[in-house]
């Protein structure tokens, strides 16, 4: 059997490399190839072996400490159903949590990409001193989410920072502080509405991911060919009409993995929120990163702190898993 | 634009050389009247151990998780069998599964093993946790190399094992500085696991910055101080190795 497996690999790799000459496959013994086919499958299976049970192992772990009845600091895994995701879904912090998730995604993944898009094209348009603009643009993404929580923290404490330049306008923002929340309406026991307090966030978050979107777009720009402007300005075309008409559709794949990497991080976003807000006064900058943090190891309730893990694999898991295959389809 | 983007760090510089005694709400703008550097060894000297911690934890994690990233990328770009390409996807999902999903099994299972609290747990986590990304990235720069570079060396009569010593390896100088770049700022910058799987003296630079800032008595100055202290190296490794850095912002992008 194993010859046999041997023999179609040997088949498909031929078959992809038709450029070769034909005396060479005839040339090339079967057993080596064998023999280097096993040492490359030693080479991949440990990291295999340890990414199956590290990842898919421990998922099903949690999977069923969130089905159990595992909330004290003693493990208890006798079966408890649906509980605690029932619990979950009734709590009045999960469904702050679960509406502050939506605003911050949507709010920061449109601003990096509006941002890094913005910034991209105005450095592309070859203005001097290119390199240090994206270097400036770029620095935050050296840094950690606990370094530009603690600074942004300062940045933004409702009595001093920004709000000294604002108060000249008569603006006093209240920044992560703000308990209001914006056009609501009642949801569950929550108010569904944009809590303001998260704003405060999302600035320091696009400050520290604009860059890599810029990176991305940047990199896209220098890739489409000048003859494709060219043509369009023969055709005459407007600087805008070019970037709106041919510039902006090809760089859709890249606005594609920039949304999914960005959904992602503030899917399962945490350092951030812990280091400069924490839950914030009535929830209003809580994330599940943080309850699944607090009630966890703060509270020892294991097993509803599984089940947020399990409720943010999900959230992920909808993002990612049409990504994974689309991409593998278009590799294959 | 550019000068809003830098206000924090000229914020953490100006307040960080600040006394104590003027920092104060209303002249956080201010420049210092004179330049004082007793935040930062206060700062340092708090965080000192943590800065070492971060040391012993991020060399060998790093080293570690790109060498298997370079083994992976090997075989997944030049040794292609079949199923390989499922083998791949199923490894890369781990790059984007969020952590938390793992927490509670990883630190039972470090208990076990008695490597939580320890900084040989740490190095473990972030190997295994690093591989999808290592393997991603060595995978599409191998890509790069021409098959038919392999192909002459097999006629030669090299193995899989030759070809890899001294084809792979040699062109991947720049591979590795790619990806040891990218695992030492994600590595160093990482707190879900370090603040979940260590406590007091294994815990790494950015725990204890985090503790430092919740403290009872807010000392701003010492803060942007430590803040700063604590994002050097990888601030560092940003402005000397530039491009590279920006390689592997760009390679982790699972298409670059």
């Amino acid at each position: 059997m194993a010859e046999q497996a041997v023999d179609r690999q040997e088949q498909e790799y031929t078959e992809s490399r038709q450029q070769q000459p034909a005396e060479h496959k005839e040339k090339k013994p079967k057993k080596k190839i064998s023999g280097d086919q096993w040492v490359a499958l030693g080479f991949l299976a440990p990291s295999f072996i340890l990414v199956l049970i590290f990842v898919y192992g421990f998922i099903g772990w949690t999977g069923w400490v969130s089905v159990s009845n595992w909330n004290t600091l003693v493990p208890d895994f006798s079966f408890a159903g649906l509980k605690n995701y029932i619990y979950l879904f009734n709590d009045y912090r999960f469904q702050a949590d679960l509406r502050n998730t939506v605003f911050f995604t949507i709010l920061f993944i449109g601003l990096v990409i509006v941002m890094g898009l913005g910034l991209s094209i105005l450095i592309d348009q070859k203005l001097k001193g290119e390199s240090l603009f994206r270097n400036i643009f770029l620095f935050p993404m050296a840094l950690s989410f606990v370094v530009t929580g603690v600074v942004w923290q300062w940045l933004l404490n409702p009595s001093t920072g920004y709000n000294q330049f604002l108060a000249v306008f008569g603006i006093q923002p209240k920044w992560y502080t703000d308990t209001n929340i914006l056009a609501g309406f009642e949801w569950g026991s929550i108010e569904f509405g944009l809590p303001v307090a998260i704003i405060a966030v999302v600035i320091a978050a696009v400050w520290q991911m604009t860059g890599f979107s810029l990176a991305m777009y940047l990199a896209g720009l220098r890739g489409i060919p000048d003859e494709l402007r060219e043509a369009a300005r023969m055709d005459g075309a407007s600087e805008f009409q070019i970037y709106k008409k041919v510039i902006l559709p090809m760089l859709m794949p890249i606005t594609v993995s920039v949304i999914i990497i960005m959904a992602h991080i503030s899917l399962k976003i945490f350092d951030l929120i812990y280091a400069m807000t924490g839950s914030g006064a009535n929830f209003v900058t809580d994330v599940p990163g943080v309850y699944m943090f607090e009630t966890t190891f703060r509270g020892n309730y294991y097993a509803n702190g599984a089940a947020i893990a399990i409720i943010m694999l999900l959230l992920v898991a909808v993002f990612i898993v049409p990504y994974l295959l689309a991409n593998r389809r278009s590799d294959g | 634009m550019a000068v809003l983007f830098l206000t924090p760090v000229y914020v953490i510089l100006v307040t960080s050389l600040k006394p104590l005694d003027e920092v104060s709400l209303a002249n956080m703008w201010a420049l210092p009247s004179a330049i004082d550097f007793s935040s930062y060894s206060h700062a340092f000297s708090e965080l000192a151990p943590n800065f070492m911690n971060s040391v012993y934890l991020v060399v060998p994690a790093t080293l570690l998780s790109a060498l298997l990233g370079a083994m992976n990328g090997y075989v997944l770009s030049k040794w292609k069998f079949k199923g390989s390409e499922l083998i791949f996807t199923v490894i890369l999902f781990g790059m984007f599964i969020p952590y938390q999903s793992i927490l509670i099994p990883l630190i039972q299972f470090l208990r076990n093993i008695e490597l939580y609290n320890s900084i040989a747990g740490l190095v473990l986590t972030h190997v295994v946790y690093g591989l999808p990304i290592t393997t991603l990235m060595f995978r599409n720069f191998y890509a790069n190399i021409p098959d038919t570079m392999l192909e002459a060396a097999k006629i030669d009569g090299a193995n899989f094992l030759g070809i890899f010593r001294h084809i792979i390896i040699p062109l991947s100088i720049t591979g590795f500085v790619v990806v040891a770049i990218w695992q030492f700022t994600n590595i160093w910058n990482e707190f879900l696991f370090a603040v979940t799987i260590t406590n007091s003296d294994s815990q790494p630079v950015m725990v204890a910055l985090q503790n430092l800032s919740g403290s009872q008595i807010v000392q701003w100055n010492v803060q942007m101080a430590g803040a700063l202290l604590a994002a050097l190296p990888t601030l560092l490794v940003y402005i000397l190795l530039g491009k590279y850095f920006v390689r592997g912002l760009l390679a982790g992008s699972v298409k670059g």
